[in-house]
């Protein structure tokens, strides 16, 4: 009961916290299993999805502006693929993902503009940013709706890809992405929802992880970012289970570490991880064996 | 009653350089402060006592010629990495001095740049001793961490008689881990026991480290950080429901702090420079003028709370004026042979530098309590050392 005690803390921290990387991580997986390509600007949407809310609660009640938020965060992502990667589609990978890298500074730097670079507090949302006691631990209701928020997100989307027309359509383009055009399929309304899809649980994400950390400052979406697209390499990058699976092994084991008095390592151990995935097993935990296109 | 008068005397000199002849001539002095990065809001503060004193008294007289005083601020990013280019902006803008920085990281790392260029530096409030360790060059107007650090332990066993106290600070912040090594020395030389932690850069997630406080059974918790992870290590530690004492040293002294422990259940006590209200007629003054502008409102942090920051960037930039006059020339060897023996009584207290290091020779910490309810800082004691 007392290790119980002492230690229920830091799972339930872990747990939250890997709930939030596994909704930013799908969007990466999701990405990358259509487009192959890395989009390092999704970060920084989540970034962004968090000061839209800051600056709407300015002037609009909590209850529109949250619709508003998701709106807005899944436009930014339906647009940054519009202007930035769909002229890109037949150029070198290499090209898009350099302008991948170009969007995520330039939403930083626009970020940077906005907030003249200081920390906006986040508002506090009803009912999840209260304090509640589970058995030992006290700790915001967010953590705990966090996991079971983002499981349940989890199961419509797979029902979404298993069991739907559109999840049909981007099975056959993650697949192949020429004979899928030849099929008949419209690639980029396929693509586009990959990104309205990956952008709408990126808000969510920003909803939940800001509550828990109630600041915002214009880098904040480059550590969970990371850390997501870690979880997505780890669990191996196209794979939605793959993706949340590690996200949660991610938050956990890193909290674990920083409960073990070993915080100076906690960062460290994240990346380590992956070195040593990506060297034992390249394809990570569920990834598919790589076959090579002819 | 002398810095009344002393600011009366200075406003009727503008007044009267202004009525003579509109000088032709113009001093630079160097702002290097951050506008951004972890240190932004309270780098922002900073800048607003120096814009304000500069508004009071835009004019010097220098051996015998009226110059215009105009203020060069630079953004140093609060990073060590990109704080020497703005550093030598400022030089090859011609600056006779430089004012900061906030933080002593970024001031360390510009140091080498201005000591190449021979431009003397005033530092703010860095209080990290390495800044003026070992060079001629860098001067600075507060106290230090090995001072604070022990003000904020004999505060600590005096007042909470806490026995064991928990020390978080930043991975790679000089300030950070210097202060909270200064207050683990003098605390343990107490009698007291320190659980010692660190997190590194952009980490956002405080639970773990709050978690373990409470599972050390710690009875104050010392967190020398910068507002921003002061943020959310109030706001975790108010979540899980944590009641002993959180204690800061003087980047804490925030309106920042303020708003994000206003209405919650959380004891917050800072060492800082300068108390609200220790002279009523600057308070007024500054309120008046930040209020006057809504940029200068929102580099405030939206409201007109005079951060102890703010009062020293002010006296900071009367200290460099002091020295110009005092060299009599705008060359900046001249003006750094000067500030040895420049002394000035500001706001913040008489200001005059020791012959080794060029540090404030202060003795005083002011101890205040953030108060949860009006979201106002309250003065608790002046705190010397034992």
């Amino acid at each position: 009961m007392d290790f119980l005690s002492k230690n229920l803390s830091y799972l339930l921290a872990g747990v939250s916290v890997g709930g939030q990387y596994a909704l930013i991580a799908i969007g990466y997986t999701m990405v990358y299993g259509i487009l192959r390509l890395i989009n390092f600007a999704h970060g920084d949407i989540f970034t962004v999805a968090a000061l839209i809310l800051v600056y709407s609660t300015t002037i609009l009640p909590l209850y529109i502006a949250i619709p508003l938020v998701l709106v807005a965060t899944v436009a930014l992502g339906y647009i940054v693929e519009r202007v930035a990667y769909k002229p890109l589609r037949s150029a070198p990978r290499m090209s898009i993902m350099i302008s991948a890298i170009g969007v995520s500074y330039l939403l930083q730097n626009l970020a940077l503009y906005i907030t003249g670079g200081l920390a906006q507090t986040y508002p506090a949302i009803p009912i999840i940013s209260e304090s509640i006691k589970i058995g030992p631990a006290t700790t915001k209701v967010v953590t705990v709706v966090t996991p079971v928020l983002t499981i349940i997100l989890v199961i419509v989307l797979m029902w979404l890809i298993n069991h739907t027309k559109v999840g049909m359509a981007m099975r056959a383009v993650a697949n192949d992405f020429e004979t899928s055009r030849l099929m008949g399929i419209k690639v980029d309304n396929v693509i586009s929802v990959t990104f309205v899809i990956g952008s709408f649980l990126a808000a969510v994400g920003s909803l939940l992880y800001f509550t828990n950390y109630a600041s915002v400052v214009p880098t904040s979406g480059a550590m969970p970012g990371l850390k997501a697209f870690v979880a997505a390499v780890f669990g191996g990058i196209g794979s939605i289970p793959g993706a949340v699976i590690g996200a949660f092994i991610i938050g956990i084991c890193e909290n674990i570490i920083k409960g073990l008095g070993w915080t100076t390592f906690s960062d460290a151990f994240t990346f380590a991880l992956l070195i040593v995935v990506l060297i034992v097993k390249p394809t990570g935990l569920f990834g598919e064996k790589a076959t090579d296109k002819v | 009653m002398k810095k009344a008068a002393a600011l009366a005397a200075c406003a009727a000199l503008c007044f009267a350089s202004v009525m003579s002849v509109s000088a032709a001539e113009t001093v630079k002095i160097g702002v290097y402060e951050p506008a951004s990065g972890d240190n932004g809001a309270g780098g922002k503060q900073e800048v607003l006592g120096m814009q304000f004193a500069n508004s009071v008294c835009p004019t010097v007289e220098i051996g015998g010629t009226e110059y215009d005083v105009e203020l060069v601020i630079v953004d140093n990013e609060s990073s060590n990495e990109k704080g020497p280019t703005a550093a030598s902006q400022l030089v090859s803008e011609g600056v006779s001095v430089v004012l900061g920085s906030y933080g002593s990281g970024v001031s360390i790392a510009a140091s080498d740049i201005f000591a190449q260029a021979g431009v003397p530096a005033i530092g703010v409030t860095c209080t990290n001793p390495q800044v003026t360790e070992g060079n001629t060059h860098y001067f600075r107007i507060c106290f230090l961490d090995p001072f604070q650090g022990t003000v904020l332990a004999n505060f600590a066993a005096e007042n909470f008689e806490a026995k064991k106290a928990y020390v978080l600070t930043k991975l790679g912040d000089d300030y950070s881990t210097g202060l909270g090594f200064y207050f683990q020395q003098a605390f343990e030389g107490l009698g007291g026991e320190v659980v010692a932690d660190t997190f590194p850069e952009g980490n956002a997630d405080f639970t773990s480290y709050v978690t373990t406080a409470t599972n050390e059974g710690a009875d104050v918790i010392f967190a020398p950080v910068s507002t921003e992870a002061a943020q959310l290590i109030i706001d975790t530690a108010t979540s899980q429901g944590v009641t002993v004492p959180l204690l800061a040293g003087d980047t804490w002294d925030s309106n920042v702090i303020l708003n994000a422990a206003k209405g919650k259940d959380a004891q917050i006590y800072v060492t800082t420079f300068y108390q609200e209200g220790g002279d009523p007629e600057f308070d007024s003054s500054i309120k008046e003028w930040i209020n006057s502008d809504s940029t200068n409102l929102a580099n405030n942090g939206g409201d007109d709370t005079v951060a102890a920051v703010t009062a020293m960037g002010y006296d900071a930039y009367f200290t460099a004026l002091e020295a110009l006059k005092a060299a009599g020339s705008t060359d900046p060897a001249a003006v750094n042979e000067a500030l040895w023996g420049v002394t000035y009584s500001g706001v913040t207290g008489e200001i005059s530098f020791d012959e080794v290091n060029g540090d404030a020779n202060r003795d005083v910490a002011y101890v205040k309590v953030a108060n949860t309810e009006t979201g106002a800082w309250e003065f608790v004691a002046e705190q010397g050392v034992n």
